[in-house]
């Protein structure tokens, strides 16, 4: 079963709260899920000041904006899709994640396996 | 004829009390689903419901709802390919996952009930979720039954069962026990689920009744359960031990009208006897060998009033330095109240109303009503009648049975006619 593992960070007045953990924390804990077998695929995301929001509204106007909604309290920092046979196992390498640790939060999401017929 | 038709009815009744969690769990653990499972098992029921009358119940009713219900799950399966699918998925990927059967040995059929428990209490579903679920499949409450239990409509607690089920399925919550690394912490879920069927038993959130004894007794019966199927968890031994030495005392806890009484007023004669007297061989269990969890230290203050012949002559400094440990434990203000409420009685309401006033800004504390209770009656016993009546109101206010209501009432009467 796949699982993906989105890491949260909480984010006060715009900015990121420092999470704690270094690079080398994630380089650890990639090659852990490489040799464990079970990484699928994942990205880190960059910062969001390279972030822009679309809108189509009904009409079919686009709307271009600089940044995420304004309201954003967290911010999405990278994510791993990971197979495992069940969700003790994905909220196992959800808690082991540099991710998990401080302020900051893993949001452990099924992927939703749907058969399409071509 | 007709007698002994009633009586082979109520034996049935008896036998599929007793063996619904069994044969879910059985169920869930060969086939992975909870709703394949439930519904195959009411099928095997309603079968037996229409044999066992003419042709006796079997001498093993257990292998006998077990076989009835695989082999409708097996036809079912055979006309369901996209179900019989995903299950075979499922059994492929739970092969990855390591896991060994229970055993039982002096039944006819391996327990798997300790799985379902884990399952139905797993961390990642909602708290309230958990004890539904686990009264639900395990105690085999109906869902109009959860309803009552939980004092919400069926329509609602129906659509919270679903979705409930809905994210074991989807999310795939596993079927199996933990692991010794993982067990010391997935088990206070599971003992807190029991628990707070228990509560809602003895101390019902609203209503008309104070208590609801046939929940607190379906408590007790998962909690023996749970002690007998984790004989080396203390914990299970504490949880057991606390309810059965909090529920020895409901005769004596309402009067012949339903009124609320006190420990301080209950006609400890009502006591039972028998069930404290298990409940303390539990205690001992649950208090031997390493730090104690916050179940035995509650069961062992149970136990000290469940000892004392009167309030008076309570050990209330040992219940004091037990909710001194039970604090160091659970860090929470409700202990705190509690302990406040027990210095009450050891140092004098003084003592005890200082305490009640720390914690006067802690928000969790907030729409609780026994902490304007507990000031109530300590404000009382001071003489100081005027705001006694006003921390009742504020109880008033915030209070959820009638008898408690009631008391509370007859309370505030008391200090303002004088």
């Amino acid at each position: 079963m796949k699982y993906m593992l989105l890491f949260m960070s909480p984010m006060v007045d715009g900015e990121v709260v420092d999470k704690g953990c270094s690079f080398e924390d994630w380089i650890r804990y990639d090659r852990e899920m490489k040799d464990a077998g079970v990484w699928v695929s994942g990205h880190p995301l960059q910062d969001l000041t390279t972030c822009t929001t679309v809108q189509v509204s009904a009409g079919g106007e686009r709307t271009i904006t600089d940044g995420p909604f304004a309201e954003t309290r967290e911010l999405l920092g990278g994510y791993d899709v990971i197979d495992v046979p069940d969700l003790d196992a994905a909220l196992e390498w959800a808690a082991r994640s540099p991710g998990a640790a401080g302020p900051g939060s893993v949001q452990v999401r099924p992927i939703a396996e749907i058969d399409v017929q071509v | 004829m007709p007698d002994e038709r009633a009586a082979v009815g109520s034996s049935v009744e008896a036998v599929f009390r007793e063996e619904r969690g069994r044969l879910l769990a059985s169920l869930v653990r060969r086939f992975g689903d909870l709703d394949l499972a439930e519904e195959v098992a009411s099928e095997a029921i309603e079968a037996a419901l229409t044999h066992w009358p003419t042709d006796g119940v079997p001498s093993r009713p257990g292998a006998w709802l077990l076989t009835t219900a695989r082999r409708r799950a097996v036809d079912r399966l055979r006309r369901d390919r996209v179900l019989a699918t995903r299950l075979a998925v499922l059994r492929a990927e739970a092969e990855r996952a390591d896991h060994a059967p229970p055993a039982d040995a002096d039944r006819d059929l391996p327990d798997d009930r300790l799985a379902l428990f884990f399952t139905c209490a797993h961390p990642a579903l909602a708290a309230p979720d958990r004890a539904a679920l686990t009264v639900r499949f395990l105690a085999g409450l109906t869902t109009a039954e959860v309803a009552r239990a939980f004092l919400v409509p069926p329509a609602t607690m129906a659509q919270r069962l679903v979705r409930a089920k809905r994210k074991i399925r989807d999310a795939r919550i596993p079927f199996r026990v933990p692991g010794d690394d993982e067990l010391p912490g997935r088990l206070p879920t599971v003992l807190q689920a029991v628990y707070s069927i228990f509560t809602e038993g003895y101390a019902a959130s609203s209503g008309p009744d104070l208590q609801r004894i046939d929940l607190a007794e379906e408590a007790i019966r998962l909690g023996r359960i749970l002690r007998r199927l984790l004989p080396a968890e203390r914990e299970a031994a504490g949880l057991l031990g606390l309810m059965l030495l909090v529920h020895a005392r409901r005769d004596a806890r309402t009067g012949p009208d339903g009124a609320m009484i006190l420990l301080d007023d209950q006609d400890r004669g009502r006591w039972d006897r028998q069930m404290i007297e298990e409940g303390r061989g539990l205690v001992v269990v649950a208090l031997t060998g390493r730090a104690p969890g916050p179940y035995a230290v509650q069961a062992a203050i149970a136990a000290l009033h469940d000892e004392a012949p009167d309030v008076a002559s309570t050990d209330w400094p040992q219940v004091v330095a037990l909710y001194d440990v039970l604090l160091g434990l659970v860090p929470s203000p409700v202990v705190a109240l509690n302990r406040a409420a027990a210095v009450a009685m050891r140092d004098g309401p003084e003592a005890g109303l200082a305490l009640l006033d720390e914690l006067a800004d802690d928000p969790r504390l907030r729409g609780h009503h026994p902490y304007p209770a507990a000031r109530a009656d300590l404000l009382r016993r001071l003489g100081r009648y005027d705001e006694a009546a006003a921390a009742y109101r504020s109880a008033l206010t915030l209070v959820g049975t009638e008898p408690e209501r009631a008391y509370l009432l007859s309370q505030l009467k008391a200090v303002t006619s004088g």
